[in-house]
């Protein structure tokens, strides 16, 4: 049961990560460069997983999803099944709880870059989107690598959402943090104990890996 | 020939100019900070958008009422004041950057090319973050010329550069002007770098248009600003005809005579810049024989300005070359100095530009 409970966290995790990062980016680029007042309104929307509690999160998506929900009910009537309580459910919620974790490392990158190195590139025949793969994503590599680790760390973490969405189907939707809710409901500490212990570790190790490279990039700024 | 007509209102500030420059040469765009240089350039080069502009360079056009090139296509070239290499390439992969999206039939330099015009061999394989100052300007101009511009802007490339490094850059300019025929429209606002490096002269101030012209013209003319800075003079081409070893003497010949100048030997032949600075003039009514000066010309009063805290600018012509000499309005008024009059140019110090 552990096991399939791991590799569920894993695949959640790691699925959740990669569509982040394909919304993040173009929502990233556009809030690091624009104007509008609807950009306020945005960036409060992305911000929102930050305070919400889990469970509201969960309970909206999970009306949502629903046969009776707005995206449920299209689904069903497009002959679909109702996302609530299956794995692709558990990936929508993910993907809005761990928003902000994402497109806050990239913002903050694509900012960071200014407006002079894609005119520069610009002067050198290079079209927008030229620009963007050949200047802007490397140059914010740093940014995609902390929110990778922060969007992949924050969704492994997740309990009220998950539970909410997908309830605790072993296989379909259990994953880590409720396995180990399970364990202490039914008193088992020992298991309880390796699987928190175990969570604790490969958090803390993700972690390192983010704040050594902010470290690594502020002593070669001042080179 | 290049045709520009900008108009912008940003708050108080106007933009207001009408301008044409050579084809040919280095252009320099002169006037104080705020005149709107920078504005202008970005501008031309389309990266920002005036909707009332109108930008002509050769026979293409690259914008007017109802037209924009957008910056990746247009033919320019853009040297920023700042370092501008991509961090996350190598100097070689800089330098492909724009080369490489330039198709080959319309390529006018080749790679090695401009490798060897500024000297960059040795640094292919660094990162920009290991280079010094000059080297990293360097590559960054020999960037903007890879990509074959028909127009090739530069805001203030030398202004992060102290005099030295300064001086190190120079004599690429120069081989970059007499090998690649690229105009240049440089922005700068420092009296000796224009005078070293341009031909001709944009003055602009306060968003307009002031005057243009040769430089040598410009840097005379005695109704213009130029002319009334404390370091104010006038620049000659010249050429190295003889060297006195025993004196340490080079002989520099010019239209209107031979500058004697103490410098270590110079090639023969050479062509050089000097400057006379008009504050090292003085004039005499009879050629003097008893004197240490050795460089003495005749000249004829062309022009004088009006007394300005007793001082007066005098404009000369010695034999085709123009002097400015700065003298005290007694003076002035002692020798009867009016436009016509013959007088002998007495010049304490020759510069050479290097």
């Amino acid at each position: 049961m552990d096991i399939s409970a791991l590799w569920l966290t894993l695949k959640l995790a790691g699925l959740s990560t990669f569509i982040l990062l394909l919304i993040g980016t173009p929502l990233a680029w556009w809030l690091a460069r624009t104007h509008t007042r609807l950009k306020v309104i945005i960036d409060a929307a992305v911000a929102l997983p930050l305070v919400l509690p889990p469970t509201v999160i969960g309970f909206y998506f999970l009306v949502a999803l629903g046969s009776k929900g707005w995206i449920g009910g299209v689904l069903e009537r497009l002959g679909g099944r109702p996302l609530a309580f299956t794995f692709s459910g558990l990936v929508m919620g993910s993907v809005f709880y761990s928003l902000p974790f994402v497109v806050g490392p990239l913002k903050d990158a694509f900012s960071a870059i200014g407006r002079r190195p894609l005119e520069v590139a610009s002067t050198l025949r290079a079209r927008p989107f030229d620009r963007f793969l050949t200047v802007a994503l490397p140059m914010a590599r740093h940014g995609y690598l902390t929110a990778a680790v922060l969007g992949f760390a924050h969704t492994v973490g997740e309990f009220g959402v998950v539970l909410m969405i997908g309830g605790n189907i072993p296989g379909e939707t259990q994953v880590l943090s409720i396995a180990i809710y399970d364990h202490v409901e039914a008193l088992q500490y020992d298991q309880a104990h390796w699987l928190s212990a175990a969570l604790l570790l490969v958090s803390f190790l993700l972690l390192l890996v983010v704040y050594g490279m902010k470290h690594r990039r502020k002593k070669e700024a001042f080179r | 020939m290049i045709e520009a007509r900008f108009r912008i209102t940003r708050g108080t500030f106007i933009l207001d100019v009408d301008l044409q420059m050579p084809s040919q040469g280095i252009t320099a765009l002169y006037g104080p900070s705020g005149s709107g240089k920078t504005t202008l350039l970005r501008a031309m080069a389309g990266l920002d958008r005036l909707t009332d502009g109108y930008l002509k360079v050769g026979e293409a056009l690259w914008q007017n009422a109802h037209y924009f090139l957008p910056p990746h296509l247009r033919d320019v070239g853009y040297v920023f004041q700042e370092t501008t290499l991509f961090p996350h390439l190598t100097v070689r992969k800089n330098l492909e950057y724009g080369f490489k999206r330039v198709p080959v039939n319309e390529r006018r330099i080749s790679f090695d090319q401009a490798v060897d015009l500024f000297d960059l061999e040795a640094l292919l394989h660094r990162s920009p973050r290991h280079l010094s100052g000059g080297e990293r300007q360097r590559v960054a101009i020999a960037r903007a010329v890879l990509t074959s511009p028909r127009l090739l802007l530069m805001d203030e490339p030398l202004a992060a550069l102290d005099l030295k490094r300064k001086r190190e850059i120079f004599p690429f300019f120069e081989q970059m002007n007499e090998t690649l025929e690229i105009p240049v429209l440089y922005v700068s606002h420092d009296p000796n770098e224009v005078a070293r490096l341009a031909d001709y002269m944009i003055l602009l101030n306060a968003g307009r248009l002031q005057a243009s012209g040769e430089i040598r013209d410009m840097l005379t003319r005695i109704d213009l600003p130029l002319a009334h800075d404390h370091d104010a003079g006038t620049i000659i081409e010249a050429r190295v005809s003889a060297y006195d070893p025993r004196y340490h003497l080079a002989e520099l010949e010019f239209i209107g005579g031979i500058f004697t100048v103490a410098r270590q030997a110079l090639p023969l032949g050479k062509k050089v810049r000097v400057r006379v600075l008009a504050r090292d003039v003085s004039l005499t009514l009879e050629r003097q024989s008893d004197t240490s000066i050795l460089n003495i010309f005749p000249a004829i009063v062309e022009a004088r300005s009006d007394a300005e805290h007793g001082q007066t600018m005098v404009h000369l012509n010695a034999g085709g070359a123009s002097l400015l000499a700065r003298l005290t309005q007694k003076s002035v008024e002692a020798l009867g100095l009016s436009p016509g009059k013959k007088v002998y140019a007495q010049i304490k110090s020759v510069a050479l530009l290097e």
